[in-house]
């Protein structure tokens, strides 16, 4: 297949080129509208499989992240059972493999179970296929594990990634702590619960000289601290997600289930602090967080409704248009941000041609319904973007073709 | 009016339309034959999962004085968490007939849940922290009985303001009715950005009361103390309960008032509950006025 006269973007290039694939296929596309940037990496993603299927399983994970334009993606360990120990790992891994599509590297758990109490076994999973370590969505509470899991994954060449929040202070919270929350009289999750354990992970970072990553960042304070961490020469890099530097606790009025994340969609000075972040380079990364619920999980109570966001579907497209075309970030700096260092903090080989290609100009509005993640969980229906994906390609071949460039 | 889910989405004119419906409901409650044929017909089912006895016999008491069939369904607060959904349950009692569902809940939001889903009017009995709207019409139609107006009164609403949704309910009325909110507690107790809703935190209670014409007592719960909020109920007493003393700062004719249980000695003395300027067992009365008034409007 051949891509004509394409528009190629990468960190430090950008040219009109033809893209030719060797996938057996003679097709030739005019491509003069399109714009090709190396495959877009999720580092912080739900499955969901094994155990919980009914919300997400991985071939329809893999399906929704081809669509969302993700060539690779590495999936957090709160699975049941967990990924915390080899076997899981190599469950998942042989299961994406199969489906010859999107590549998916499994997250393993920092401690057995996520119970916080005792290491997983790292240096195995490590060595079936883990690319990271993680008790994503219930940290490690006790400062000395969390210590002795950095050195320990450090001499397996594992990075570490942490779920910033200080359980205690979050007490029972379900939305961020503010006007809002008072408001609605909904027990609120201070910033300082998310805070105050970023500044824990970057002393420790600091005090073994060893590095850590902070996932999704939602605060103001937060992108300060890991900026002037950074400027000291701490080991420190961290991502966020699409939905904080888009939308504020706002959405949350009306009692909307969608809205309800962890960490808590934050306000409008957070919301500012993450766009500057991601302008100096303070945050490395954009991640989906990805998170699929059924439907029945989020028509109940605000307090019960689960947290997360079915993100594979939107990320690109919030990313682009509230980004790019806002004028924060030219396309480089993103394509540095949702390709290129996500595989450099997970430590995983670029290898073979992996792009995704996707319409700059024409508008489209997102759908959840019809989301082909199991997960219809998103507050951006009726968002009007820009950046629509319409081919992704791995290893050379296309593993997703939008219906709007078919035939 | 389809729902009464909360004063914060109430307009002006529909709270004074309820209030000014209240006096004519209290002609009926305080005549003979407390019989009326307003809600002749129709269906009100009480949907409670949280214990009650005043709210929940007021709104029956209410349902029953205006001729509608009522119905009571006690759901334990731990099948809130298990077992069936409350859409499930919603739609299942909406499918025998009936016209109002009056629901409360420990989580905020869950009578919004019901009203969006389901084609009966839901009235709002208490949802967590959120909202109690009926017991601040019922405060506000007491407070217009003695005051003749709401429009510049101060008001000083006392105790855990935090966790009260009559406060809410109470700061969101009593501002568009043209009152002045004052709220008083311990700090631990008062909710971020609280002034931003429109009421005035004032931490010590002497100056809190100063010329104030109505002084509210919030229920404390005395199991707070485990989690923090305030040492002990000797020491919230010296300090944030009101006593004789403090009502010598009030306006003269100043109304006490409490949405009841009292914990008589902690939120304010047993003098002032008894005493003369307590309204606490009118608000009882009022409360039932109130709450046929609402029920006549949901259902016209």
């Amino acid at each position: 297949m051949v891509f004509k006269n394409i528009r190629y973007v990468s960190v430090n290039e950008d040219k009109v080129m033809d893209i030719h694939l060797d996938d057996g296929s003679d097709k030739v596309v005019d491509a003069k509208n399109l714009v090709a940037i190396p495959g877009l990496v999720d580092m912080h993603c739900h499955l969901r499989d094994p155990g919980y299927e009914y919300k997400e399983d991985i071939a329809s994970g893999v399906k929704a992240a081809a669509k969302g334009g993700f060539v690779k993606i590495a999936c957090m360990p709160n699975t049941k059972p967990v990924i915390d120990n080899s076997a899981v790992v190599s469950y998942i891994r042989k299961k994406a493999e199969s489906l010859k599509s999107v590549k998916v590297y499994p997250i393993g758990a920092i401690t057995k179970n996520i119970e916080g109490k005792e290491l997983a076994e790292i240096g195995d999973m490590k060595a079936h296929g883990a690319v990271a370590i993680s008790d994503d969505g219930n940290p490690v509470m006790s400062s000395s594990l969390m210590k002795k899991a950095m050195i320990y994954a450090h001499s397996f060449d594992m990075p570490v990634i942490s779920h910033c929040e200080d359980k205690d202070l979050a007490e029972d919270g379900s939305m961020n702590e503010g006007f809002v929350s008072t408001v609605l009289g909904l027990r609120g999750i201070p910033k300082a619960a998310e805070e105050a354990m970023v500044a824990r992970e970057i002393i420790l970072a600091e005090y073994t000289g060893l590095p850590v990553h902070i996932a999704h960042v939602s605060t103001r304070l937060a992108v300060h601290m890991i900026r002037d961490a950074k400027k000291r020469g701490v080991k420190v890099t961290c991502e966020t997600c699409h939905h904080y530097f888009t939308l504020t606790d706002e959405t949350v009025y009306g009692f909307n289930t969608y809205a309800k994340v962890n960490p808590p969609l934050r306000e409008k000075e957070d919301v500012e602090a993450i766009i500057e972040g991601l302008k100096d380079g303070t945050i490395d990364a954009i991640a989906t967080d990805h998170a699929p619920h059924h439907e029945d999980e989020k028509k109940i109570e605000f307090q019960l409704a689960a947290n997360g966001i079915s993100g594979f579907e939107t990320a690109f497209g919030l990313s682009y248009t509230y980004l790019v075309r806002a004028g924060h970030l030219s396309l480089g700096e993103l394509v540095d941000k949702m390709s290129i260092r996500p595989l450099e903090i997970l430590k995983i080989k670029d290898e073979g041609v992996n792009l995704t290609i996707f319409d700059p100009n024409v508008k489209f509005v997102v759908e959840p319904e019809k989301f082909v993640s199991k997960g219809k969980n998103s507050p951006f229906g009726g968002f009007e973007l820009f950046g629509e994906v319409m081919y992704t390609v791995v290893d050379g071949r296309i593993v997703y073709t939008s219906d709007k460039v078919k035939g | 009016m389809k729902h009464l889910l909360g004063l914060k989405d109430t307009s002006k004119e529909e709270i004074e339309n309820i209030l000014e419906t209240a006096r004519g409901m209290q002609v009926i409650l305080d005549s003979n034959i407390k019989k009326a044929p307003h809600l002749n017909g129709k269906s009100i089912v009480t949907l409670f999962y949280e214990n009650s006895t005043r709210t929940r016999l007021s709104f029956e008491l209410a349902s029953k004085y205006l001729s509608s069939a009522s119905a009571n369904i006690s759901a334990s607060s731990s099948s809130v968490a298990k077992g069936e959904t409350l859409l499930d349950t919603g739609r299942t009692i909406q499918r025998m007939g009936t016209d109002v569902i009056i629901i409360r809940h420990p989580m905020a939001g869950a009578p919004h849940l019901l009203a969006k889903h389901l084609n009966c009017s839901i009235v709002n009995a208490g949802d967590g922290m959120n909202e109690h709207p009926t017991q601040a019409l019922l405060d506000m139609y007491t407070m217009l009985r003695h005051k003749g107006t709401l429009q510049g009164l101060k008001v000083v609403i006392t105790g855990d303001v935090l966790h009260s949704r009559v406060a809410r309910s109470n700061i969101w009325g009593l501002t568009k009715m043209g009152a002045e909110v004052v709220v008083n507690g311990p700090a631990t107790m008062m909710p971020v950005a609280i002034e931003d809703m429109g009421a005035r935190v004032e931490p010590n209670i002497k100056h809190a009361v100063k010329d104030a014409d109505v002084i509210m007592g919030l229920r404390i719960q005395l199991e707070r103390q485990k989690s923090g909020l305030f040492p002990t109920i000797r020491e919230y007493s010296k300090f944030f309960s009101v006593n004789e003393e403090t009502l010598s700062y009030a306006a003269k004719d100043c109304l006490i008032m409490h949405p009841g249980p009292v914990n008589r000695g902690v939120e304010m003395t047993s003098m002032l509950i008894d005493g003369d300027s307590s309204v606490i067992e009118e608000q009882v009365t009022s409360g039932v006025a109130v709450r046929m008034a609402i029920l006549y409007i949901l259902t016209r």
